[in-house]
């Protein structure tokens, strides 16, 4: 392993420690890795590809909702929600 | 703003730098383009905790400085020849003399009761994530599904410490081994292939042997193999289970390109060099069709050339195109899959994803159109990524609406930029 | 054995209506439709139920229809939506219509109330600050057309209606001839839509292209059918191309992103400058769709004639033939009507409303 700094962020309200270029996916799964969104007949749901065709990592970044958590890099700070 | 420039290269895999890099020593202005935050592509995905490979970091590091080097580039939409992408910053326009197309591929993935469970993954899914930062210390992964693609997986989630269970093919051992005894025809993959095995050493790969279900109430448990010695139950947290890939085509189609219908899975036609049907539009890797690394880095460096304006050195080319090329067709064969695969799903397994459809709510269909009127299947997100691709593989319809912005959900805001602002001001 | 009372050509929702309307008042019906039923521009189509007020016969189209549409308000084939629509006004000029609008549409049956800037914040908050007045008609609703149609059908069937999944070739033989040669025999109901000339080129129809774009789900970002009161102009306006605003809230929780309108396009491909004009319009109204995600854009075409009025009745010169098609962007709204005042004059009962405006024969020297 390469030593690496950090990046701080809140998912669903908890601090959550990520290496730095990790994604919004990898932030998500310390926090909630089985329910990234609720699917639309409310089951649980979570990554699937990993590479942004599914669209089953959806979740709420810095308020905006319905995006890849699996497409963006964490920043510091950020706020990401799950399921809505 | 639009932006001109001589070369739009669309991915920045294997395929997409090679284009890069070599249509800029010809002296062509190069933008770069692609969705995601680092170049690489599928193979060589920035990973958070380990180096790149030798070849990855030289690849990258050739087209530094010399290639305008667009991240997060989501090509959406395109009007004639010019392109729009969408950025976290907002739209761009883009117009070039040339395109090469380096979308590459995604994963093939089938439905079976129990993947929408949380924990079920792609297996080059799954290698993805793990390079991106998801814990996998101490998990127990089993890898399925079919193809080489399922050690290289492998060897990524167990580098990231998980404990790698085993790993599932579904071909037959004999065809496994005929393929392994062609290998040395293609020296760079039988390397790539040891290595993979040195670094699975105690892992078991198991030939002919499939999940059929996996189970787990709101989180995967556990799945059920199934083999000539019949059927078992191993508990899991994750499942990495993949059937191949597919080419992403779904750009070439929008901007007028034939495609190559003769597999279940359409690829972009191109001549041998690699122009497609559309004047100045060239592909290059994987969607032309899957052939692996070696293939897309030749095929990128082949269009690169052409797009900047040396035919020769194109056309010297062609001969180790056609060598590696030879690859694919060795991997279709075989790893054909095992037609029991495709009758997994029952009648309430869920195939479309994103509008939660059940394949019983398919009856009646008799194409992708009628199945979207009707039940909503392919109606979401993912535009019909998976459930189309898995439904041409079951043999129910071939995928249809491929001609259509956006080719990824994009803000409306991204939409409305192929026109300035024109809107007549409205009295208060 | 094949001798029909009525013989409906097309199965979009005008022919849906019309064969399940025969076929509750006891015809023999046959219904001829080769492409998936409700598949046309019905597929297409934002499923709005509205009534316009800036042309009375159409107004009273609507009027009946909509009424009609109530038996379908708990149906779940029709996903029928009571959202409303909200018209907004664009200038001082259609801010002092306003009052005249609501006079007429209460005059007609409806229910409508003029709403000030306030008001208009109050029932849809996404709305552009400086848009000051608008026109709540609470009682219209959204549906979903092509599950509409194939539900009409079905039902239709049910009561004994036979589906032949053929084309029409030519209208003649005392019936239809169909694409393999054979013939059915009965009184014809033309309700081909955009196609009408194949079969009565003496009917003038032009295809008009119109764009539409849907969002992922965003519960509660928009509660109304949202139109800018310019829209009549949009739609029953001039030959050029026009935009208006036009959105709708899906009961999934999806923004329906509308409209535009063409002539002489014979391609249905999206046409990335048109769909950025229609929603630079939107987003003039409504700022806030700027980020929302669209997942989809799609085109259909509207059968347009030349007065935007459909065409039901006889066809003159022809007996037994009936027509029901050229309802431009209004025909999912229309269609139950329609296919009441066809069967009132097919039947030869008292006429629902008065049919001469929509009598073919205007057309026709
Ligand atoms: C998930 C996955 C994991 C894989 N892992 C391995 C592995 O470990 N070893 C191996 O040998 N092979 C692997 N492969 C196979 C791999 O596809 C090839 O070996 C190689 O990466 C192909 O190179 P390419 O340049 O053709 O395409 P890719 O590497 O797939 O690159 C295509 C790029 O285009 C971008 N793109 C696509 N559409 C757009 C658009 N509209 N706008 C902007 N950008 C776009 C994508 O984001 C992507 O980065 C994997 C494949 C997948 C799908
Ligand atoms: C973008 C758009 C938005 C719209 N929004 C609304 C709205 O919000 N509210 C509203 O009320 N209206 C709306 N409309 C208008 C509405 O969609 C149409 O007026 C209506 O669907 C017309 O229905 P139809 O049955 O006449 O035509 P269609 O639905 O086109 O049906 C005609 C059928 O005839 C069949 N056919 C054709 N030729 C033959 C033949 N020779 N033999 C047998 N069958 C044949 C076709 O296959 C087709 O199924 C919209 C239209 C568009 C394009
Ligand atoms: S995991 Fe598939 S889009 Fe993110």
């Amino acid at each position: 392993m390469t030593a690496h700094a950090s990046v701080r962020l809140q998912v669903d309200g908890q601090p959550v420690e990520v290496p730095e270029g990790a994604s919004v996916a990898a932030a998500v799964a310390r926090v909630a890795p089985t329910r990234f969104r609720d699917s639309v007949h409310g089951a649980p749901r979570a990554p699937l590809c990993g590479m942004g065709v599914c669209f089953e990592c959806r979740v709420r970044i810095d308020g905006r909702v319905q995006l890849r958590a699996c497409m963006v890099p964490v920043r510091e700070g950020m706020q990401v929600d799950t399921h809505g | 703003m639009v932006e001109r420039c001589d070369v739009a290269v669309i991915g920045a895999g294997p395929a997409g730098l090679a284009a890069a890099r070599t249509a800029a020593g010809h002296g062509a202005r190069v933008l770069l383009l692609d969705a995601q935050p680092r170049c690489g592509g599928q193979v060589w995905r920035h990973d958070v905790a380990h180096r790149a490979p030798h070849a990855a970091r030289s690849a990258i590091r050739a087209v530094g400085g010399k290639v305008d080097w667009r991240p997060h580039h989501q090509v959406v939409a395109a009007d004639g020849r010019r392109l729009l992408a969408e950025t976290p910053e907002g739209a761009v326009a883009i117009e070039a003399a040339h395109v090469v197309l380096a979308t590459g591929a995604r994963e093939l993935l089938l439905p079976f009761p129990g993947w929408t469970l949380p924990g079920v993954t792609g297996a080059g899914g799954l290698q993805a994530l793990a390079k991106q930062g998801w814990p996998l210390a101490g998990k127990r992964v089993l890898v399925a599904g079919s193809g080489p693609l399922l050690l290289a997986a492998a060897a990524t989630l167990r580098r990231h410490g998980a404990e790698v269970l085993g790993i599932h093919e579904q071909a037959s051992a004999a065809r496994v081994a005929a393929f392994a005894a062609q290998l040395w025809r293609w020296p760079a993959r039988a390397l790539q292939a040891a290595r993979l095995r040195a670094a699975l050493t105690g892992v078991p790969y198991r030939c002919g042997s499939f999940v059929r279900r996996a189970f787990g109430t709101t989180q995967l448990e556990g799945v059920e193999l199934h083999d000539a010695h019949g059927t078992r139950q191993i508990a899991c947290d994750h499942l990495a289970v993949g059937y191949g890939l597919v080419p992403n085509i779904e750009l070439a189609a929008l901007l007028g390109c034939a495609l190559d219908h003769d597999t279940v899975h359409p690829r972009v036609q191109a001549d041998e060099l690699l122009r497609t049907s559309v004047p100045g539009v060239l592909a290059a890797g994987e969607a032309v069709g899957v052939a692996g690394l070696a293939a897309a880095r030749i095929e990128g460096a082949l269009a690169g050339h052409v797009a900047g304006g040396n035919e020769a050195a194109a056309r010297a080319l062609r001969p180790a195109r056609v060598r590696a090329r030879r690859f694919a067709a060795l991997l279709a064969r075989q790893f054909a899959l095992d037609p029991r695969l495709r009758a997994l799903a029952d009648a309430g397994t869920i195939v479309c994803r994103c509008e939660d459809v059940p394949l019983a709510a398919l009856d009646g269909c008799v194409d992708a159109r009628s199945a979207r009127l009707v039940a909503r299947c392919g109606m979401g997100a993912c535009q019909g990524r998976i459930c189309g691709a898995a439904l041409a593989e079951l043999g129910r319809f071939p995928r249809g609406g491929l001609r259509r912005p956006p080719l990824f959900p994009a803000r409306l805001a991204t939409l409305a930029a192929f026109l300035q602002p024109t809107i007549p001001e409205i009295e208060p | 054995m094949n001798g029909y009372d009525l013989i409906v050509v097309g199965a979009g929702i005008v022919g849906a209506c019309c064969a399940d309307e025969a076929a509750a008042a006891g015809l023999r019906v046959a219904i001829v439709e080769p492409a998936t039923v409700g598949g046309g521009a019905t597929a297409c189509a934002m499923g709005h139920l509205v009534a316009m007020d800036d042309d009375p016969a159409e107004l009273a189209l609507a009027r009946l229809s909509l009424q009609a549409w109530e038996a379908f308000s708990e149906l779940p084939e029709a996903e029928f939506s009571r959202c409303g629509t909200l018209w907004v006004a664009a200038s001082a000029d259609e801010a002092a219509g306003i009052a005249a609008r609501v006079a007429r549409i209460n005059a007609s049956g409806g229910e409508a109330h003029a709403l000030d800037a306030q008001q208009l914040r109050e029932v849809e908050p996404a709305l552009a600050p400086d848009l000051c007045a608008g026109m709540l008609a609470p009682r219209e609703a959204v549906v979903y057309p092509p599950r509409m149609a194939q539900h009409l059908v079905r039902r239709a069937c049910a009561r004994g209606a036979a589906l032949h999944r053929r084309a029409v070739q030519r209208l003649g033989r005392g019936g239809a001839v169909l694409d393999d040669g054979s013939v059915l025999r009965g009184p014809v109901l033309v309700a081909t839509g955009c196609a009408l000339p194949r079969l009565l080129p003496q009917l003038p129809l032009r295809p008009r292209k119109g764009h539409l774009v849907i969002t992922d789900r965003y519960p509660g970002q928009l509660r109304h059918q949202v139109l800018e009161l310019g829209y009549a102009d949009s739609a029953h306006g001039s030959d050029g191309s026009s935009v208006a605003f036009n959105v709708q809230p899906r009961p999934t929780g999806q923004v329906l992103v509308g409209s535009s309108r063409e002539f002489d396009v014979d391609d249905a491909a999206v046409s990335p400058p048109m769909l950025a004009r229609m929603l630079q319009r939107a987003f003039r109204f409504m700022p806030a769709l700027r980020e929302l995600q669209a997942i989809r854009a799609w085109t259909g075409f509207r059968p347009a004639t030349p007065d935007g009025r459909p065409y039901l009745g006889a066809v003159p010169g022809h007996a037994d033939l009936w027509v029901a098609a050229g309802h431009e962007g209004l025909g999912v709204t229309t269609a139950p009507g329609s296919a009441r005042l066809l069967l009132d004059l097919i039947l030869g009962r008292t006429p629902a409303i008065d049919p001469a405006p929509y009598a073919p024969s205007r057309v026709l020297p």
